[in-house]
């Protein structure tokens, strides 16, 4: 027996109402980030003691400020939809719930805007 | 074990709470997936800073330095790439999941191991090459 009216039970979107969306958005995040992650522990994370000019002239290159652009999007909406999901297990107060939900889309926000547009002026 | 909550109440055996559970190593890569994603959350922070140092010119990327060629700059570090390697390595492992594959019990056990060893010999790797390339300090 379902409780769904056959309208809801058609469009298999559940009680989220967004269906299986962020599931999938979760997977292909995942497959973009495998060669960007890739990228970013060989050739990004080796920069981070280098002098000023090094790591400039490193993202001052068109391709590597491209593959950092890239890594920087994927990464920050592969850990919104996690973080949202932890947040999701845990968190079971409607209010604590709702809050801790913005702050992890403010928080994604900020880093994201942060990074983005600091790697663009490196860059340019 | 605590006494039956009720003296009436018929001997059920009593599933294993964490404490007493006898970890698999399936069990424990799953919980350290979640801790690896939640930990390079709190690292984007840092890479945000790196970044804002970085564009405000050479002045600006001095104190950043000083804290990342640090003692507790250099852990932080090195438990990101080792967590990077880490949430990399067994994410292959979930996407192969996701397509059907591995789900044998010894093959997930194999992987899981596989994914431990590894992740640790690639955070290392890392950490050496750029400890010994750049004089003393991590990369």
């Amino acid at each position: 027996m379902t409780m769904q009216t056959p309208l809801s039970r058609v469009q298999g979107l559940g009680a989220s109402h967004t269906g299986t969306r962020s599931f999938w958005r979760q997977r292909i995040t995942a497959l973009a980030l495998v060669p960007l992650a890739i990228w970013f522990l060989v050739a990004v994370l080796g920069l981070v003691g280098g002098t000023e000019a090094e790591v400039a002239g490193f993202f001052q290159h068109p391709v590597n400020a491209i593959l950092m652009f890239l890594f920087i999007m994927f990464a920050l909406w592969h850990m919104m939809i996690g973080l949202q999901e932890v947040i999701e297990d845990y968190a079971h107060a409607p209010g604590a719930k709702l809050i801790l939900l913005l702050l992890n889309r403010a928080f994604t926000i900020v880093v994201g805007a942060s990074c983005l547009l600091a790697l663009l002026k490196i860059a340019i | 074990m605590a006494e039956q909550a009720s003296p009436n109440a018929p001997s059920r055996p009593l599933s294993p709470h964490l404490q007493i559970y006898s970890w698999p190593v399936t069990m424990m890569t799953s919980i350290t997936h979640r801790l690896t994603g939640i930990a390079l959350s709190v690292g984007t922070a840092f890479l945000a800073w790196w970044l804002i140092a970085l564009a405000s010119g050479p002045d600006a990327y001095g104190p950043f330095q000083e804290v990342a060629h640090s003692i507790i700059g250099q852990i932080i570090l090195f438990g990101f790439v080792w967590s990077l390697a880490f949430h990399l390595l067994n994410g292959i492992r979930h996407l192969a999941w996701d397509l059907g594959y591995g789900f044998k019990v010894s093959t997930a056990n194999f992987t899981g191991v596989t994914v431990i060893v590894l992740s640790i010999l690639v955070a290392v790797g890392v950490f050496a090459l750029g400890f010994f390339g750049k004089g003393g300090y991590w990369l």
